[in-house]
């Protein structure tokens, strides 16, 4: 049983088991409030499911990629809730969860703002149902998604990551041996600073 | 000791501060700094801030409980710093906060990071600094890198008032392009006080932001510090070309004295207007040596009774955010609803968000 959060669009929660699926999942698409509501949408999934916070294996955390203010606070509350819970942390990459159930080569782009985009490639389901990335998470100018994508990739454009979806992919992994993504937030940008030249003259 | 047992979460700048506190009794206080990786950008940068928020949150939350000698399940609240702060910093003690608390099943406050720099001071008697609790009214001088504001307080959680504060740059980011344009790294306020050891703080009479008489109405607690940024470095550029040698020692004592200078007579120029004989100093800045020593002088000659919480609790720090959520605690204080957000300009009159 996992309790599972993604802010890398909007904000997506969910309680999942890998036998039941998922039990319950509360989301919001607004790409701004996630500070606001994630409080809110973990809160419902645990009365909903009616699932102890003691009975949980891990919380998985979606890594992104996705804008850093809003991605940063899903996984500082999925750390959180962990450290409080005494529970592990389960890091996956949230187009993963977006590329879970589709078929054929694709690819997968999200708003990554500025006139940018994030976008994994992937190619089938393999024996065990999981996606497979061959390519990303990466940057790219909007503009240059279409060059970008190999032959006969299809493009998902995504609007919102199900931390349903984030958290039977975890399930799917860890019954399957497999390893979970680097615990590490998928930000694919430098902080915006420059370095300043030194000091400029106020009188002329 | 008694009293509720509280964990405080500030992420409202650069330092990710966890504090524990059992009602006035410090019991950790860790705080985590990214001072270091701002240097370079000589002022601290926001997304490199939030950045390492996240990365020292639960290293932080481990070092304290285990400083403080609690379990987590022993704790009666959680509080977190929801502003006013830079907003992606904030946000990130924000979300920690809520999943905490619903983790364990406690109440959450979220408070006002200004009045919790004036929460620090309950933590004095057991820090061992100061004498007695903390009396009310009392005047705030809260001055850092981030705010410079003077508050009336006659009740720490339930009446707070913002008598002024700074229209442009907070005293510390002064300290900072000073410090620069002298050539001196950051951050600048211990590099300004080193340089100015044995400056003559008369030497150039620098001006003093909003207290000519004009300002007297509207801004007579306001500060301004931008314009004294800029008559130092007008200064420094006609030496330098006019081909003098800039005594910066002189530079650092007169540009020190004129922000000291115009702290302190505003300060108490408000426990005077408003017969509150006390006066209490916090945020960064309070390291300053100078403003410490003219503190006590001013108010020595006004009649002002001083205090002033130890460094470690005047920086940003979780433990007074703690203090804080710990009097709301023991006041019977409702804890907050799960939906508050970051308010980056959240007033000091709201000491605890709904
Ligand atoms: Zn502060």
């Amino acid at each position: 049983m996992l309790l599972a959060i993604d802010t890398s669009l909007g904000t997506s929660v969910a309680v999942v088991d890998n036998a039941a699926g998922i039990i319950a999942e509360h989301s919001s698409d607004d790409t701004r409030g996630h500070a606001e509501i994630v409080g809110t949408l973990i809160a419902a999934c645990l009365a909903d499911s009616g699932i102890p916070v003691s009975a949980l294996s891990g919380v998985v955390a979606g890594m992104g990629p996705g804008p850093f203010t809003g991605l940063r606070v899903g996984i500082a509350a999925a750390r959180a809730f962990a450290f409080g819970a005494g529970k592990i942390v389960v890091p996956i990459v949230s187009h993963d969860a977006i590329a879970l159930g589709e078929e054929g080569r694709f690819v997968v782009a999200t708003d990554a703002r500025r006139g940018e985009l994030y976008w994994s490639a992937y190619e089938g389901p393999d024996a065990a149902a999981l996606p497979v990335r061959t390519h990303g998470p990466a940057l790219v100018k909007a503009g240059e998604l279409e060059s970008a994508v190999p032959a006969g990739h299809r493009i998902i454009r995504a609007t919102r990551v199900s931390a349903g979806d984030l958290g039977m992919l975890a399930e799917a992994l860890y019954a399957n041996g497999r390893p979970f993504a680097a615990d590490e937030p998928l930000y694919l940008r430098s902080p915006d600073v420059t370095l300043s030249a030194g000091p400029k003259r106020v009188t002329g | 000791m008694s009293g509720p047992l509280v964990l405080g979460i500030e992420t409202s700048c650069d330092e990710t501060g966890i504090g524990i506190v059992r009602g006035t009794t410090l019991l950790a206080n860790v705080i985590s700094s990214s001072m270091e990786e701002h240097a370079r950008y000589g002022g601290v940068v926001p997304e490199v801030a939030a950045r390492a928020h996240l990365e020292a949150l639960v290293p932080a939350l481990r070092q304290a409980l285990a400083e403080a000698d609690v379990e987590l399940a022993d704790l009666d609240a959680i509080a977190v710093t929801s502003g006013p702060g830079l907003s992606g910093a904030l946000m990130v003690g924000v979300g920690a906060a809520k999943a905490l608390a619903l983790s364990l099943g406690k109440p959450l406050y979220a408070v006002n990071h200004l009045v919790g720099h004036v929460g620090a001071d309950v933590l004095s008697v057991s820090a061992g600094s100061t004498t007695g609790p903390l009396e009310y009214p009392t005047i705030a001088l809260l001055v850092s890198g981030g705010h410079t504001s003077l508050l009336h307080v006659r009740d720490l959680i339930s009446d707070v008032e913002l008598l002024g504060e700074t229209i442009d740059d907070a005293a510390g980011e002064a300290f900072d392009k000073v410090a620069r344009l002298l050539g001196l790294p950051y951050p600048g306020g211990p590099e300004i006080d080193r340089a100015a050891v044995g400056g003559n703080p008369k030497a150039i009479r620098f001006p003093r932001g909003l207290t000519h008489a004009k300002d007297a109405e509207k801004h007579r607690y306001d500060f301004s510090f931008s314009g004294l940024k800029t008559a130092v470095a007008r200064w420094v550029e006609r030496e330098r070309d006019e081909g003098r040698e800039v005594p910066i020692a002189d530079v650092a004592a007169s540009f020190r004295e004129a922000v000291v200078d115009v702290l302190l007579t505003k300060a108490v120029a408000a426990c005077v207007d408003l017969g509150v004989p006390r006066l209490l100093l916090g945020g960064g800045v309070v390291a300053n040596a100078r403003v410490r020593e003219l503190a006590a002088e001013r108010c020595a000659a006004a009649g002002i009774r001083l205090r002033i919480p130890p460094l470690s609790l005047c920086t940003d720090n979780g433990a007074m955010i703690a203090a804080l959520g710990a009097q709301l605690v023991a006041a019977g204080h409702a804890p907050s609803g799960l939906g508050f957000g970051a308010d980056s300009t959240l007033p000091v009159t709201l000491v605890q968000q709904p």
